[in-house]
C-alpha cells in the first residue's frame, strides 16, 4: 500500500484488491471443517474492528484502551435490532443488521468522542480507559436492559429466507461477513486518501503545525473517532451474529480493549494493511494457542514486549523491510543468517516454554500428578533433570541466538548502507 | 452522625490509599511524560512480595523491604525496556508499560496461584482502634492513613529541601539544562521511577492485608487512579492529593447510601410509575451507582474544566 508512488499503481492495486476478494471467496472452499469456518468468520469481523481501531491509533496517534465499548454497543444494537425484527415481524433482512450496529457505534462516539478528544497523546489514552470502564459500568447497574451476566440471546434465523438464504448454516454467515469485512476494508482504505485521512496524519505528526494553518484539530479527531466508531459497531455486530449472544461484561469489558490494542499493534500500525495480520493473529492465538497451553497470555505478554521494543512497527513492517532487501537483492545473503536465528530461536523457546510448562502445571495442575506432557514428551516436575535440562536448553539457546543476532544485525546494517549508497547513485544519474 | 463520621474516615483513609498510587504516577508522568500503565502492577507485587517476604521474617521487616525490592524492579525495568523506547516517543512507552501490566498479572498468577492468598495483618494491627457511637474503625485503616500522611510528608521534604529534590525538580522543567550542568538526567528518571514504583508497592503492602490480596486487585484500582491523575490535573501532585481524597470520600459515601432515585421522588411526593429499563434505573439505588461516580465525575471535569482541578497544562 506504499506503492502509491509506482507508475503500475492502477493494476497493482486491482491485483491486490481482487486477490483479497478472491481470498475471501476461496478460503472456505479450501478450510471447510467447522472449526475452520467459525475461525474464518471469526477473522472477517476481527480485521473490519481491528482496522477501525487502526484508524484512531495508527492513522490519528490515538491510543485507545476503550474501543470494545463502540464494538461492544454495536453488538448490543444487533441483537436488539434482531429481537425487535423477529418479535414484531417486520421484513427487514439480516443483512442490514450490521448497518444498524455500524450505526449505534457511530452514535455513541458522537458525545464519547467529543469528551475524548479534547485531549490528544496520553491524556485521550487515560480518557479513553476512564469511559470505557464508566460503559461496562452503567451495563453491569443495568442487567434488564443490556442482559446482566446470562446476556441476551438471538436466533440469527428469523424472518422470510432472503433468496433462500437463511443465514443458519455458518458458511452463509460467513459469506456476509465476507462482504461487509471487503467492503469495509475497500472504504477504510479509501478513507486514508480523503482529505479528512489526511488532515488525521497531518495532526498525529504534528498538530501545532496543522492548528497554525487554521484546523481545529479537536474536530478532525472527533469526525475520525466517529468514522472509527461506525465501523466498530459492525465489526461488533457480526461479532454478536455469528455467536448468537451478546455479553455486556464481555463485549464491553477492558480485557476486550487491550486485546484489540495489543494484537493491533502486534500486526502493524504503520501501515494500513498491519491490522488485518493483527486480526489473524489475534484468532490463531486466542482458539488455537489457547488450546495448546494454559499460559498463552504469558507467551503473548512477552512476545508484545519484545515486540514493541525492537519492532515497534509490527509484524508489517518486518515484512515490508524484508520486501525492500529482496528488491535490491539483499535478502539472498540473510536467508543462511535467518536460519541460523530461527534454529537457534527455536532452541531457547523449547528450553524456556519447558519451563514456563513445567511451573504452570506445579501451579495449577498439581493434583493431576507430578508428570506434564510436553510436545508429546513426558516430563517429571518432580525429578531435578526435567528442570536442569530444560533451562540449560534455553540458556544455551539464547547464547547461540545472541551470537547470529550480532552477526545478522552487522549483515543487516551493511545491507541498508549499501541500499542507501544505491539509491543516492541513482539520484545523482538522474 | 455517626455514619457520616465513619464514613468519612473510611474514605480519608481510602482517599490516601489512592493517593499513595497516583502520587507516584504523577511524578513519574510530570517528569518523563510517561504514563506508566503498570503503575498498579507494582501495587500489586507490593503486596505479594510483603506476602511471600513476611511470612519469612515478619511483617515488619516487609514493609521496608517489599517497596524497595518493588522500587529496583521498576528501576530495573526503566532501565531495560522503557529508555530502550524512550527515542519512539509517548505512545511506545505507554504500550510498553501496558505490555508489562500484562506480564506482571500473569507471573503473579504463575507464582501464586488465581485464588486469594491468606496474607493476613500482623498482631499489632489487628482489632479496632477506637468506636464512635457503637461502631468500630479498624487500626488497620488508620495505620494506612498514618503511612500515606508520613509519605506526603518525606515526598514533600525531599522534593524541597533536599539537593537531590532540586535537581528533580529542574529536571522536570528543564532536563537539558539540567544536563548541561553535569548532572546525569537519565539516571534521575531512573531514580523516579524506580521511587515512583517503591511508592506503589508501599501502598501496596499496606492495602495487601487490610483489603484482600489476589490478582484481581490491580485491574481493581488502575483505571481508578489514571481517574485521580486526570482530575487532579496532569502532572500536578497538589492535584493528585485533593482528587485522591474526593474520589475516596465520594466513593464510600455513595457505598453506604441505600437509597435510590425512585425513593427520593417518592419522598418529594411523586409518584413515578414506569416499566422496563426505565423502572430499573429509578430503582437503583445510590449503593449500586457507586462504581461508576469516579468515572462520571471524570467525564464532567473534563467538559468544564480540562485541565483539572488543579492542573495547569491543557493537553
Amino acid at each position: 500500500m506504499n506503492a502509491v508512488a509506482k507508475p503500475s499503481m492502477p493494476t497493482a492495486r486491482l491485483v491486490t484488491w481482487g486477490g483479497f476478494a478472491a481470498l475471501l471467496v476461496v478460503a472456505p472452499l479450501l478450510l471447510s471443517s467447522s472449526l475452520a469456518l467459525n475461525i474464518l468468520s471469526q477473522i472477517g469481523y476481527l480485521i473490519i474492528i481491528c482496522l477501525s481501531y487502526n484508524m484512531k491509533l495508527g492513522q490519528g496517534g490515538m491510543l485507545s484502551f476503550g474501543h470494545a465499548v463502540y464494538t461492544g454497543l454495536g453488538s448490543f444494537a444487533a441483537v436488539i435490532a434482531i429481537n425487535y425484527f423477529s418479535n414484531h415481524n417486520i421484513g427487514l433482512p439480516l443483512v442490514v443488521v450490521p448497518l444498524v450496529g455500524g450505526l449505534v457505534g457511530a452514535l455513541v462516539a458522537v458525545p464519547l468522542g467529543y469528551v475524548s478528544t479534547k485531549k490528544a497523546g496520553t491524556t485521550f489514552a487515560m480518557i479513553s480507559l476512564g469511559i470505557g470502564e464508566l460503559v461496562v459500568a452503567i451495563a453491569m447497574m443495568l442487567p434488564d436492559v443490556f442482559g446482566g451476566d446470562g446476556g441476551i440471546s438471538i436466533n440469527r434465523t428469523y424472518g422470510q429466507p432472503l433468496l433462500g438464504v437463511t443465514f443458519g448454516p455458518q458458511i452463509q454467515v460467513y459469506y456476509l461477513i465476507a462482504v461487509y469485512c471487503f467492503v469495509c476494508t475497500a472504504l477504510m482504505f479509501a478513507f486514508t486518501g480523503t482529505p479528512l485521512g489526511r488532515m488525521l496524519n497531518a495532526v498525529r505528526d504534528n498538530p501545532e503545525r496543522v492548528a497554525f494553518i487554521g484546523f481545529n484539530t479537536q474536530l478532525v479527531r472527533w469526525y475520525s473517532f466517529i468514522i472509527s466508531g461506525f465501523f466498530a459497531g459492525i465489526g461488533g455486530a457480526l461479532a454478536a451474529i455469528n455467536f448468537e449472544i451478546f455479553n455486556a461484561a464481555d463485549a464491553l469489558s477492558g480485557l476486550k480493549s487491550g486485546a484489540y490494542l495489543l494484537f493491533t499493534f502486534l500486526g502493524g500500525v504503520t501501515f494500513f494493511f498491519g491490522p488485518i495480520i493483527g486480526a489473524i493473529l489475534m484468532v490463531l492465538a486466542s482458539v488455537l494457542l489457547s488450546e495448546l497451553t494454559s499460559a498463552w497470555l504469558l507467551y503473548l505478554g512477552f512476545v508484545f514486549l519484545i515486540m514493541v521494543m525492537y519492532a515497534p512497527g509490527g509484524v508489517a513492517s518486518l515484512i515490508m523491510v524484508n520486501v525492500r532487501m529482496a528488491h535490491f537483492g539483499k535478502l539472498r545473503r540473510l536467508w543462511g543468517l535467518y536460519g541460523g536465528l530461527l534454529v537457534t530461536g527455536v532452541v531457547m523457546m523449547l528450553g524456556v516454554a519447558a519451563l514456563i510448562e513445567m511451573i504452570y502445571h506445579r501451579q495449577l495442575n498439581a493434583g493431576a500428578g507430578p508428570v506434564v506432557q510436553y510436545l508429546g514428551v513426558p516430563l517429571d516436575t518432580g525429578a531435578v533433570t526435567p528442570w536442569l535440562g530444560a533451562a540449560a536448553l534455553a540458556v544455551v539457546g539464547w547464547a547461540l541466538m545472541e551470537g547470529v543476532r550480532r552477526r545478522f544485525a552487522r549483515a543487516w546494517s551493511t545491507a541498508q548502507e549499501e541500499i542507501e549508497s544505491e539509491i543516492q547513485a541513482r539520484g545523482a544519474l538522474q | 452522625m455517626e455514619f457520616f463520621t465513619i464514613s468519612l474516615l473510611n474514605g480519608l483513609s481510602y482517599g490516601l490509599l489512592l493517593f499513595m498510587l497516583s502520587s507516584g504516577l504523577t511524578l513519574i508522568f510530570s517528569m518523563m511524560g510517561v504514563l506508566n500503565f503498570a503503575h498498579a502492577s507494582f501495587y500489586m507485587l507490593g503486596a505479594y512480595l510483603a506476602y511471600l517476604i513476611s511470612g519469612v521474617v515478619g511483617y515488619w521487616p516487609a514493609l521496608i523491604v517489599a517497596p524497595i525490592a518493588v522500587g529496583l524492579l521498576g528501576a530495573l525495568f526503566e532501565q531495560v525496556c522503557l529508555r530502550r523506547v524512550h527515542k519512539f516517543g509517548h505512545v511506545p512507552e505507554l504500550l510498553v508499560t501496558f505490555g508489562l501490566s500484562y506480564l506482571v498479572l500473569e507471573v503473579v498468577q504463575l507464582i501464586w496461584g488465581r485464588a486469594v492468598v491468606p496474607y493476613g495483618l500482623p498482631e499489632q494491627l489487628q482489632g479496632p482502634l477506637f468506636s464512635i457511637y457503637g461502631t468500630q474503625f479498624p487500626k488497620s485503616r488508620a495505620f494506612i492513613m498514618l503511612v500515606a500522611v508520613l509519605m506526603l510528608l518525606s515526598i514533600w521534604l525531599v522534593l524541597t529541601r533536599t539537593r537531590i529534590g532540586y535537581i528533580i525538580q529542574a529536571a522536570l522543567t528543564h532536563p537539558d539544562t539540567v544536563e548541561a550542568l553535569g548532572h546525569n538526567v537519565p539516571r534521575v528518571f531512573m531514580l523516579v521511577f524506580g521511587g515512583g514504583a517503591a511508592l506503589a508497592g508501599l501502598a501496596g503492602v499496606v492495602a495487601g492485608n487490610t483489603y484482600v490480596t489476589e490478582p484481581a486487585m490491580a485491574y481493581a484500582v488502575g483505571p481508578i487512579i489514571f481517574v485521580v491523575v486526570v482530575v487532579g490535573g496532569m502532572g500536578s501532585l497538589a492535584g493528585a492529593f485533593l482528587a485522591s481524597l474526593l474520589i475516596g470520600v465520594i466513593q464510600t459515601f455513595a457505598v453506604a447510601i441505600d437509597r435510590s432515585l425512585g425513593d427520593l421522588l417518592a419522598g418529594m411526593g411523586m409518584q413515578v410509575t414506569a416499566s422496563g429499563g426505565l423502572e430499573q434505573v429509578l430503582r437503583l439505588t445510590v449503593a449500586q451507582v457507586a462504581p461508576i461516580l469516579p468515572y462520571l465525575f471524570m467525564v464532567l471535569i473534563l467538559i468544564f474544566r480540562p485541565k483539572g482541578l488543579l492542573g495547569t497544562r491543557e493537553t
